[in-house]
C-alpha cells in the first residue's frame, strides 16, 4: 500500500486503507496466514519424521535419562507467557500507543531470548553429557534438526520484533544507535540505526502480522513438547 | 505513451519521511536496469517464459542425445554414466524449469489481467520469485562443469543411491540446492498469488465468475504451499546426511530409505497436479471461445478441479505399491487413485460437453486444446491402469510408466501450455502468429509425439525396464526404439518451428486487434499488449463471460468502468533488492555444495561454512533493506480517452491501487 495514506494522527484511519480488499483482510495478513498453513506442513513433516523412528527404533536411547523435564518445561511456559506480551503490544499498537507497545515487544524478545539460550543450554548438556549428538543415532539425527528448526524460526521472529522495537525507537534516537551504543557489535548497529524512527501509525498491521507468526510458532512448539519430550514420560507414568 | 507521469514522491510532503533505502531507486523501467529492476508482472510474466522456454530446448536436446543412444542396440554413442546424468537432467529440468515455470509465465501475466487487477498483491515477491526461479536453474545446471559432472540420481533421486557413500560428487549436492532455491521461488509465487485472487478482485468478480484459469491458478497454488514443504525437508534431511553426518535416510546409521519415497511423493503426486491443473484451466479458456458458447458445467469444472487438489494428497503411495506397503495400505491408495480418476473424467466430459454443439473453429490453439483432451485420456488410461497394484507390478519400472507420464505431460500439459502460447501471444505482444505455421507445428508435434511415445507401451509390456542405458536385440525391441527416436526427432522439429515462429513473429507478425479471437473474458478488453497500468478504469463485473457480455449480451449484464480519480494510478516502484536478496540466496546455496568438497584448482576441501554464511548475510541485508525501502509509488494518468465511457470516480477516491 502507499505511504500517503499515512499522514493521519488517527491510528484506526491510518489501518483503514489497507482493509479494502475484496474480503476486507488486508493482504499482508492474508499472505501470513497462508505462510502458515504452509509452515504446518514443514514442521508436520519433521515431527513425523522423528516420531516414525521412534517407533521404528524404540529402545535405542532412552531420552529421559537425559531429558531435563523441569528445565524444558520451564523454557516452555516462559515461550507461552511471551505469547501473551506479544498480544499486548499488537493491541497497544493497535491503539497507537507506541512506547507501550516498545516495552511489550522488549519483553517478547526478552522472553524469546530466555527460550533460546534454553535451548542451547540443552543442546550442550546433550552433547557434552549424553553423548546425544547429530551423528550418534538417528534419535539424534531427528531430534537436532526438528527442534533446531523450531529454534531458528524463533531467533528469526526474534530478529524480526527486533526491527520493529527499532523502527518504533523516537527518530532522534539513531544518532544514539549508530554512535553511543558502544555496547553493541558494529554490525549490528549499522544496521538497525536506519531503522530508528520509523514506525507509523499503518505499521501497526505489521506488528499484528509479526506476532501472528510468534503465535504459530508459539503453538508449534507446544506440539513438539508434547510430541517429543512429554511423551518419552508416559511409560513412566504407568501407561 | 500517451500519459504523464507525477513521481509524488520524489518530493515528498515534509510530513512523510523518504524511504529511499540506501540508495535512490531505479527509475528507468526499459533497457537491462529496467528488466533487473522490474516489479511488473507482465515483464515478471515474460521473464518466466524465456526462461522456461530456454530450458525446455535445453532438456529437449538431452532427451534427444538419450533417444538417439536408444535408436539401435548396443550402441555406445554416450557411457552409462552421461546416460544416467542426462535422464537425470532430463526429467529434473523438464519438470522443475520447463513445465512449472512456464505456467508461472501465465499465472504472472493473465491472472492479474483476468481478475482486473493492477499488479499482484506483492510486485517485488514477484520478481523475487523470477529470480530465485532463473538462479535455480543455473545453480542445478553448473553441476555439468564440476568434477563428477551432473547428478546421475534420476529425478526422484532415491536413497540410499544418494548417499555420500553412493554418490561422492557434487552433482547430487547441487541437485538438492538447485531444488531448494526453485521451491522458494515456487513458494513465493504461491503466496502472492492466493492473496492476489482472494483479495483483489475487480468489484462484482465473486469467485463464482473468477475465468477458470484464475480458478486453476488458485488451486494449484494452494497445492503448492502445501505440497512443497515436504520436500523442501526431506532436501533438508539429505542435505544434513551428506554434509552433517546424519542418518535420515542412511541405512548404517538406521535410516530408512523408504522414508524418502514417502516424502518425496507426497509432494511428488501433488506435483503431477501442480503440472496439470494451469493446463486444464488454459484449456477451459479456450474451447469455449473456439466454440462458441459458455463452458458447459462450471461449477463442476471448478469443484471437479478442488477435489483433484484435495485427493492429490491422499494417492501418493502408488508410485511404491511394489515396495510391499501391507495389504489394508495398497488397497486403501489403489482405491483413492481410482478415485481421483472420477473428477478427472468428469473435467474432460465438461469439455466436450462444451464443445457439442458448439460452431468450432479449429485454430491453432483450438488444435492443440482438442489434442491435449484427446492425449490426456490416453495417459489417464493407462494411469487407471496402474492405479491396480497387481497390473502395477508388472509395469512398474518399465517403459509403459514413461509412456504414462509422457502422455500426461507432454500431450497434457505441453499441449495446453502450447494452446495458451498461441492464444494469448496477441496479448502479450500486439501481434499475430501465423494459423498456418502453427497448425504445422502442431501437426508435427502431434504425429512425432504418438510416434515417439505410442511404441513405450508395447516396449514397457515386453519388459524393457526404464533407464536403462542400452538393450540386446534378442530382446526384440530393436524397431519400437528405432520409431520412437525418429518420433523424438519430430517432435523436437516442431518444436524448434515454434521458437522461430514466435521470434519472427515478434519482430514481423501483422498488428492484433485488442480482442483477435472474439473472446470471452476480463484481459481481452484492455490493449494488447497491455498499457503498464492494464486497464485505465476500475471494471465493475456483472457477468462470469464478461466481454463477451459486452459484445452479445442484455444491457443488464454490460461491464461498468470507474474512471481514476484525480490522483491517477498508483504504481509501485521498481526495486533492486529482489534480485539482490536472491543472489545472496544463491551464493548460500551454491556455498553449501562447496561444503567440505574438493573444489578444481584446489583439489581438497578449502571451504566450511563461511560462503553460506555470507550468503545468508546478504540475504538478511537484502531483506532488511528492501523492508526499508517501502513498496514507493508514484502516479500514472492515463490518457482520458481511455476511460471515455467511465463514471467519475467517487470524490475521495484514489483510483483503484
Ligand atoms: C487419471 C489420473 C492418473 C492416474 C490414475 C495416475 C496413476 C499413476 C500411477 C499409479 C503411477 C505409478 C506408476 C509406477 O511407477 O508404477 C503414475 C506415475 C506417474 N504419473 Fe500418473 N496418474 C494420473 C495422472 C497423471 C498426471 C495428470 C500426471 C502429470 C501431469 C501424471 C504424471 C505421472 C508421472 C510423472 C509418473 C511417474 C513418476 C516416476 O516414476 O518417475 N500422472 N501415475
Ligand atoms: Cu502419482
Amino acid at each position: 500500500m502507499s505511504s500517503h495514506a499515512a499522514n493521519t494522527d488517527d491510528p484506526h484511519a491510518a489501518l483503514e486503507p489497507l482493509k479494502k480488499t475484496s474480503t476486507g483482510i488486508e493482504n499482508k495478513k492474508l499472505a501470513m496466514w497462508a505462510f502458515l498453513a504452509s509452515d504446518c506442513m514443514f514442521f508436520g513433516t519433521l515431527i513425523s519424521t522423528h516420531l516414525i523412528y521412534r517407533k521404528v527404533y524404540p529402545t535405542v536411547v532412552e531420552p529421559t535419562e537425559f531429558f531435563d523435564i523441569e528445565l524444558t518445561g520451564f523454557s516452555s511456559f516462559i515461550l507461552l507467557m511471551s505469547s501473551l506480551l506479544m498480544a499486548l503490544s499488537v493491541s497497544a499498537a493497535h491503539k497507537g500507543n507506541i512506547a507501550g507497545m516498545r516495552r511489550f515487544l522488549l519483553g517478547t524478545i526478552f522472553f524469546g531470548l530466555i527460550f533460546l539460550s534454553g535451548q542451547v543450554y540443552e543442546f550442550n548438556h546433550f552433547v557434552k553429557d549424553a553423548g546425544l549428538t547429530l551423528s550418534s543415532s538417528v534419535f539424534g539425527s531427528t531430534f537436532y534438526v526438528l527442534t533446531g528448526t523450531h529454534g531458528v524460526h524463533v531467533a528469526l521472529g526474534v530478529l524480526w520484533l527486533s526491527c520493529w522495537t527499532a523502527c518504533s525507537l523516537p527518530k532522534d534516537w539513531a544518532w544514539y544507535t549508530l554512535r553511543g551504543g558502544r555496547f553493541l557489535w558494529l554490525p549490528i548497529r549499522v544496521i538497525f540505526a536506519p531503522m530508528v524512527g520509523r514506525y507509523k501509525h499503518e505499521n501497526a498491521l505489521d506488528v499484528e502480522v509479526a506476532g501472528l507468526y510468534w503465535h504459530f510458532v508459539d503453538i508449534v512448539w507446544i506440539v513438539i513438547f508434547t510430541a517429543v519430550y512429554l511423551v518419552e514420560y508416559l511409560p513412566i507414568l504407568g501407561f | 505513451m500517451a500519459s504523464t507521469v507525477e513521481t509524488e514522491h520524489h518530493a515528498p510532503a515534509p510530513a512523510e519521511p523518504v524511504r529511499d533505502g540506501i540508495w535512490r531507486r531505479p527509475l528507468k523501467n526499459t533497457g537491462l536496469v529496467g528488466f533487473l529492476t522490474t516489479v511488473d508482472h507482465k515483464k515478471i510474466g515474460i521473464g518466466y517464459a524465456l526462461g522456461a522456454l530456454f530450458f525446455l530446448l535445453l532438456g529437449g536436446v538431452e532427451a534427444l542425445i538419450i533417444r538417439a543412444q536408444l535408436m539401435y542396440p548396443e550402441q555406445e554413442l554416450i557411457s552409462a554414466r552421461t546416460y544416467n546424468q542426462l535422464f537425470t537432467m532430463h526429467g529434473t529440468t523438464m519438470i522443475f524449469l520447463a513445465v512449472m515455470p512456464l505456467s508461472a509465465a501465465f499465472f504472472n501475466y493473465i491472472m492479474p489481467l483476468q481478475i482486473g487487477a493492477r499488479d499482484v498483491a506483492f510486485p517485488r515477491m514477484n520478481a523475487l520469485g523470477l529470480w530465485c526461479f532463473l538462479l535455480g536453474g543455473v545453480l542445478l545446471n553448473l553441476s555439468w562443469f564440476f568434477p563428477g559432472g551432473a547428478p546421475a540420481i534420476g529425478w526422484f533421486a532415491y536413497a540410499p543411491l544418494t548417499d555420500r557413500q553412493y554418490s561422492p560428487d557434487m552433482g547430487t549436492d547441487f541437485w538438492i540446492m538447485g531444488l531448494q532455491i526453485l521451491g522458494i521461488a515456487s513458494l513465493v509465487g504461491a503466496f502472492n498469488f492466493i492473496t492476489t485472487i482472494v483479495n483483489m478482485r475487480a468489484p462484482g468478480l465473486s469467485m463464482m465468475r473468477l475465468p477458470l484459469f484464475t480458478w486453476m491458478t488458485l488451486i494449484t497454488s494452494f497445492l503448492i504451499i502445501l505440497a512443497f514443504p515436504a520436500i523442501t525437508i526431506a532436501l533438508v534431511e539429505l542435505m544434513f546426511d551428506r554434509h552433517f553426518g546424519t542418518y535420515f535416510f542412511n541405512v548404517e546409521g538406521g535410516g530408512k530409505p523408504i522414508l524418502w519415497q514417502h516424502l518425496f511423493w507426497i509432494f511428488g503426486h501433488p506435483e503431477v497436479y501442480i503440472l496439470i491443473l494451469p493446463a486444464m484451466g488454459i484449456i477451459s479458456e479456450i474451447l469455449p471461445v473456439f466454440s462458441r458458447k459458455p463452458l458447459f458445467g462450471y461449477p463442476l469444472i471448478v469443484f471437479s478441479g478442488a477435489v483433484i487438489g484435495f485427493l492429490g494428497f491422499a494417492v501418493w503411495s502408488h508410485h511404491m505399491f511394489t515396495t510391499g506397503l501391507g495389504v489394508v495400505a495398497t488397497t486403501a491408495f489403489a482405491f483413492l487413485t481410482m478415485l481421483i480418476a472420477i473428477p478427472t473424467g468428469v473435467k474432460i466430459f465438461n469439455w466436450i460437453g462444451t464443445m457439442w454443439g458448439g460452431r468450432i473453429r479449429f485454430t491453432t490453439p483450438m488444435l492443440f486444446s482438442v489434442g491435449f483432451i484427446w492425449m490426456f485420456m490416453m495417459g489417464g488410461f493407462t494411469g487407471i491402469m496402474h492405479s491396480s497394484p497387481p497390473v502395477d507390478a508388472q509395469q512398474q519400472d518399465t517403459y509403459f510408466v514413461v509412456a504414462h507420464f509422457h502422455y500426461v505431460l507432454i500431450g497434457g500439459s505441453i499441449f495446453a501450455l502450447f494452446a495458451g502460447m498461441y492464444y494469448w501471444f496477441p496479448k502479450v505482444t500486439g501481434r499475430l502468429m501465423d494459423d498456418f505455421v502453427g497448425k504445422i507445428v502442431f501437426y508435427l508435434m502431434f504425429v512425432g509425439f504418438n510416434l515417439a511415445f505410442f511404441p513405450m507401451h508395447i516396449l514397457g509390456m515386453t519388459g524393457m525396464p526404464r533407464r536403462t542405458h542400452t538393450y540386446k536385440s534378442e530382446m526384440g525391441w530393436d524397431q519400437s526404439n528405432f520409431w520412437s527416436t525418429i518420433g523424438a526427432f519430430i517432435l523436437g522439429v516442431g518444436i524448434l518451428i515454434f521458437v522461430i515462429q514466435i521470434v519472427y513473429a515478434y519482430y514481423k507478425g501483422r498488428k492484433s486487434p485488442k480482442d483477435p479471437w472474439d473472446s470471452r473474458t476480463l484481459e481481452w478488453d484492455t490493449d494488447s499488449p497491455p498499457k503498464e497500468y492494464n486497464f485505465a478504469y476500475t471494471p465493475v463485473i456483472h457477468a462470469r463471460d464478461q466481454v463477451w457480455e459486452d459484445k452479445y449480451g442484455v444491457e443488464a449484464k454490460r461491464m461498468e468502468k470507474i474512471a481514476p480519480g484525480k490522483h491517477g494510478i498508483h504504481m509501485p516502484d521498481q526495486s533492486w533488492w529482489p534480485l539482490i536478496t536472491s543472489i545472496g540466496l544463491f551464493i548460500a546455496c551454491l556455498g553449501m555444495v562447496f561444503h567440505k568438497q574438493p573444489i578444481p584448482l584446489t583439489a581438497e576441501a578449502v571451504f566450511g561454512l563461511e560462503i553460506v554464511i555470507f550468503g545468508l548475510v546478504a540475504t538478511f541485508v537484502g531483506m532488511v533493506a528492501w523492508a526499508l525501502e517501502g513498496p514507493g509509488g508514484f502516479h500514472l494518468h492515463p490518457d482520458p480517452a481511455e476511460y471515455a465511457d467511465a463514471t467519475p470516480a467517487p470524490e475521495d477516491g484514489h483510483g483503484h491501487h
